[in-house]
């Protein structure tokens, strides 16, 4: 099973129109689709190909009436056990898929805590050492001495995370639910509020890429986007180094992003879409 | 009432040598019995018609009168929340529009939604095809609780009212989306009583939906005529029966969750939000209320309520492949235990709508959605084999049913592609996800709806539609659904959200958007050819005669409108398909379950004794 | 009676089994409250068909031998032509609307509520429209 999956990875199979996944998590989703595609189109397919036969085939020519057969015993089982066979298969390579993504291994290389609210994001860095906020989920964090990223007027949030090592993130939201959805990573989850969901992405490249709210969250729904900025793990190291400087030396100052560096990998999104002010205007 | 007239008909011997039986004698009661609103005197002998006018549809109890209420009705429900979805579609042709407002917006995808969905899919197949045809088809006279039956309208149809008056009142209609998720469909997030007046929509025709569950599973187990047994009704029958049990699974569930909603807007209880409840080391207690707990009790009717809309439109399906085939159907017996298959399987699965909170066991419920697959599969083949080696007709409601049949395999694939919840991470609340259920909604409700509407309408008006508008009708219905939802698909891949008024105008999204546009136009205008065709048979009338289809079925006995308590005459029962049976007593297939010898009888002509 | 009681004897025993299994697997208060409750919606009048069909044999539809004219006789009374569905319905509409509207509405509403039960009753008992 895993040879088929590693197959399926070496050949160069279309993407039938998904992202391939800038993350681990968000590959191996990607492969699975790749999977359950191929099997759609094989099964449905054949499917396609008996209604069209039968279409074309059995129009009345004449009229004679039709053998009037009511039930074939052998048919029928062959139609119940090989479809549970092809559900239990997929099911199998389902499980095994979804235990990639869902892993939040130990020790993870960032931790960063994602709020949403009505109607943006806002992203929560540790602050310092010696600072109040070692880790912004924890409960005992004192929420004024982590790093906040937040958007501007002009320009969307954008978190930052290392590539190449597990980010963890724990997503909640302050109000409503929303949805913490990045095209680019094949991945979304809902951050509700009350509860703290958690999730890692292990980026497998630099880039840009765009993220949306997916979950009906009011008003401005459709305006809550944000940004996704993965560096290199010397340049996240630097970056955040940095931030938690400036925010011992000033408690106010606003964290500045760094610079998004291509390393020639296209990048599968759009950066971040700069809004007017207008557009609040509704 | 009845006319006496009418009970002397009954009462005449059989003509001898046809093999046709009498109908039972229903037993009227014998004149003198009368009721509050008929003045006339006991013992004269002469019709009573009762009721005129408006008030004899005040106070019809007939299925049919009521099936056709309801018919009528969904049909004006269904194309207001047309109208909504153009203006859906409008607004989406360009990335900033500005025809509507983003609050505007939010009230006509929720409408749309909300229309389609509860007074629309759900009324048209159980409250007005099945009620007009499942006594029909087990020979019944009516329905088990006629009275009922007729609440079941009102409360209907007064839901529907209330559903509307959310447009009228300050605030406007409720914006939260069909689903209404808590936090955000509370007072907080959503004050103003167009939510509170969604809600009560909502509770009427909750109950109307479990009144009419509770008539039909009643008169299916309760109604059937003499030889009539559980496994030779119609399919459609059958479906009926699943779907309200189903009903009386799911709608209680909705109401009580509704209800907890209400509460918690109105009555300061905390059932379903967290905001001002005690957070102990920033964790919730159990003195919280829970978002996740409305998602679980919605689902848990939402989706069994998916199921309760397409198993009927399967039935419709099961029931005009075998005639246009000129063949039974094929696997009835696989057909039954599908349905019933479907139905349980479907109640198990509710938490697949909720991967992405990350709080649902996830195996339990990807392996029950996954396994749906296969009693659908089963009828798909079936649906198949009844068309194989037949002499295929393809008049309009054959080709609808084709039209489902290509829709429902689309989105039958791309509903399992979501069963897996890494796929539904990736796409859970995007395009792909509304693509997919409009597939197989669009192809149920509507494409199968219209095959049952254009292959009934002869039984219950008495006059045949124009089959060439017909075919017109769907060739434009046809094409202009696929180039709406085919796009819907590519742009949801690419990471179009969902419930969103506007979208960026850099990412190429905009052509797909125009393409569903256009196609949803499309669809308007094959509707506009229904119209014509429904207003031509009403001032040129083709009369249809009793059985136009040469079908299979009960309904097709009786005269082109039914009478009265439906049957003056029945022919024998012997297998699913009596009507056949008496007209082709040739090619009588070999019934389920039944002794050979009292097969070759049959075919013999003979009277049963 | 057969095969009815069998159709919501198997929904029992189905969702027995599912509420079982996913009570041990996830431990969810209101998933698994809801299973239980298809269940029982299964076994009660499952078990009820059940015995009656032990005790009362086959009904004249459950027979596949049966004829027509076996089936003469009373079906069942089928009330026609009563306004009382329509006055409950009003009813309950305007009862439901108080909650939003005003709730001095409740007085009208309950009315026609309570006007309607008396009146569908004592229609029945006089033997309905029929």
């Amino acid at each position: 099973m895993v040879g088929g999956a590693l197959v399926l990875a070496g050949c160069k199979l279309p993407t039938f129109g998904e992202y391939s996944g800038s993350t681990t998590q968000g590959r191996s989703e990607f492969h699975l689709w790749q999977l359950f595609f191929i099997a759609g189109l094989v099964v449905g397919g054949f499917v396609l190909l008996l209604i069209l036969w039968a279409i074309f085939k059995y129009r009345r020519k004449s009229e004679d009436m039709p053998k009037q057969t009511q039930y074939h015993t052998t048919v029928e089982i062959l139609y119940t056990v090989v479809p549970i066979l092809i559900v239990i298969g997929l099911f199998v390579f389902t499980v095994l898929a979804e235990n990639k993504v869902d892993a939040t291994p130990a020790h993870p290389g960032a931790t960063i805590t994602v709020n949403a609210f009505q109607w943006g994001w806002e992203f929560e860095y540790p602050g310092g050492p010696g600072s109040g906020c070692a880790n912004p989920a924890s409960s005992s964090a004192n929420q004024n001495d982590c790093v906040k990223v937040i958007g501007q007027t002009t320009q969307d949030p954008t978190m930052v995370i290392p590539t190449g090592t597990n980010v963890q993130i724990n997503l909640k939201s302050l109000d409503v639910l929303h949805g913490f959805y990045v095209p680019a990573f094949n991945f979304s989850r809902y951050a509700s509020p009350g509860y703290t969901t958690t999730f890692d992405f292990n980026a497998l490249h630099t880039g840009d890429f765009r993220g949306q709210c997916t979950q009906l969250c009011g008003l401005y729904h459709s305006l809550m986007f944000f940004n996704v900025r993965a560096v290199t793990q010397a340049q996240y190291a630097s970056w955040l180094h940095a931030q938690q400087a400036a925010l011992s030396a000033n408690p106010s100052s606003v964290p500045k992003l760094p610079s998004g560096v291509s390393n020639g990998t296209a990048s599968t999104s759009s950066p971040s879409n700069n809004l007017g002010g207008d557009l609040y205007g509704d | 009432m009845t006319d006496v007239a009418d009970v002397s008909d009954v009462l005449a011997p059989p003509v001898p040598g046809t093999g046709v039986e009498e109908a039972p004698d229903l037993h009227l009661p014998a004149p003198g019995g009368h009721g509050p609103e008929d003045g006339h005197v006991a013992g004269h002998g002469h019709e009573d018609h009762g009721p005129t006018g408006i008030l004899k549809w005040l106070t019809s109890t007939d299925h049919k009168v009521i099936g056709l209420s309801y018919m009528i009705t969904s049909l004006v429900m269904f194309y207001f929340a047309g109208i909504m979805a153009l203006f859906i579609r409008l607004q989406l042709t360009s990335p900033h529009s500005s025809l509507l407002t983003f609050g505007q917006y939010n009230e006509l995808f929720t409408m749309h939604g909300s229309l389609m969905l509860y007074l629309f899919a759900g009324p048209f197949a159980f409250g007005g095809l099945a009620n007009y045809v499942v006594p029909l088809q087990i020979g019944a006279p009516d329905m088990a609780f006629p009275r009922l039956n007729a609440l079941s309208y009102w409360l209907y149809l007064t839901g529907s009212i209330t559903m509307m008056l959310g447009f009228l009142v300050a605030g406007g209609a409720a914006s939260f989306g069909w689903v209404a998720y808590a936090p955000l469909s509370n007072a907080t997030s959503s004050p103003g009583i167009g939510g509170d007046v969604w809600i009560m929509a909502l509770v009427l025709t909750g109950f109307s939906a479990i009144f009419t569950g509770v008539n039909l599973v009643a008169t299916i187990f309760y109604l059937r005529a003499p030889g009539m047994t559980m496994f030779r009704m119609p399919v459609f029958t059958w479906n009926m029966l699943v779907t309200g049990i189903l009903i009386l699974i799911a709608f209680p569930v909705l109401t009580s969750g509704l209800v907890m909603l209400f509460c918690d807007r109105h009555f300061g209880t905390h059932i379903f939000t967290v905001t001002g409840c005690h957070l102990v080391n920033g964790a919730v207690t159990n003195t919280c209320g829970s978002p996740l707990l409305w998602q679980n009790l919605f689902w848990f009717f939402g989706h069994p309520e998916v199921y309760i809309l397409a198993l009927p439109f399967f039935g419709i399906v099961t029931e005009i492949l075998p005639v246009f085939s000129r063949k039974p159907v094929f696997g009835y017996k696989g057909m039954v235990f599908a349905t019933m298959a479907i139905a349980a399987l479907s109640t198990g699965v509710w938490a697949h709508h909720m991967f992405t909170t990350g709080a649902v066991l996830l195996p339990f419920f990807s392996f029950l959605s996954l396994l749906i697959a296969v009693p659908t599969g089963i009828k798909f083949f079936n649906w198949i084999g009844t068309m194989w080696h037949g002499q295929l007709i393809f008049n309009t409601p054959m080709l609808f049913c084709i039209g489902f049949l290509l829709a429902f395999l689309m989105g039958g694939v791309t509903g399992i592609m979501l069963a897996s919840p890494p796929i539904d991470f990736a796409t859970h609340d995007t395009y792909f996800v509304v693509a997919h259920f409009h597939q197989v909604l669009f192809g149920t409700a509507v494409f199968a709806g219209f095959a049952g509407l254009y292959y009934w309408y002869p039984k219950m008006f008495g006059r045949m539609l124009d089959d060439k508008l017909g075919k017109w009708h769907f060739w434009l219905m046809f094409i202009g659904f696929w180039l709406t939802f085919m796009p819907q698909y590519v742009v949801g891949l690419l990471g179009m959200p969902r419930r969103v008024a506007s979208y960026p105008s850099n990412l190429g999204w905009q052509s797909y958007n125009v393409l569903s546009t256009i196609g949803a136009f499309i669809i308007a205008f094959s509707f506009a050819i229904l119209l014509w065709n429904l207003w031509k048979s009403w001032r040129k009338p083709v009369p249809a005669g009793d059985n136009p289809w040469d079908a299979h079925t009960l309904e097709w006995f009786t005269t082109s409108p039914p009478p009265h308590h439906n049957y003056t005459h029945l022919p024998p029962i012997r297998s699913e398909r009596p009507t056949w049976d008496y007209n082709h007593p040739d090619a009588v297939a070999v019934p389920h379950g039944i002794a050979a010898e009292t097969a070759s009888r049959a075919r013999k002509k003979e009277p049963v004794a | 009676m057969r095969v009815e009681a069998t159709i919501l004897l198997f929904l029992g025993v189905f969702f027995g089994i599912v509420g079982i299994v996913y009570w041990f697997w996830s431990y969810e208060d209101a998933g698994t409250a809801m299973l239980v409750g298809t269940c029982t919606l299964g076994f009660l009048p499952g078990s009820y068909y059940f015995f009656w069909h032990r005790r009362m044999g086959q009904r004249v539809e459950d027979r596949e031998d049966a004829s027509i004219a076996e089936g003469a006789g009373d079906i069942n009374s089928f009330p026609s032509s009563s306004i009382w569905p329509f006055v409950m319905g009003m009813g309950a509409f305007v009862t439901l609307i108080s909650l939003v509207f005003g709730i001095w509405l409740i007085f009208p509403g309950i009315s026609l509520i309570i006007t309607a039960l008396v009146g569908v009753t004592a229609e029945s008992r006089r033997g309905g429209h029929i």
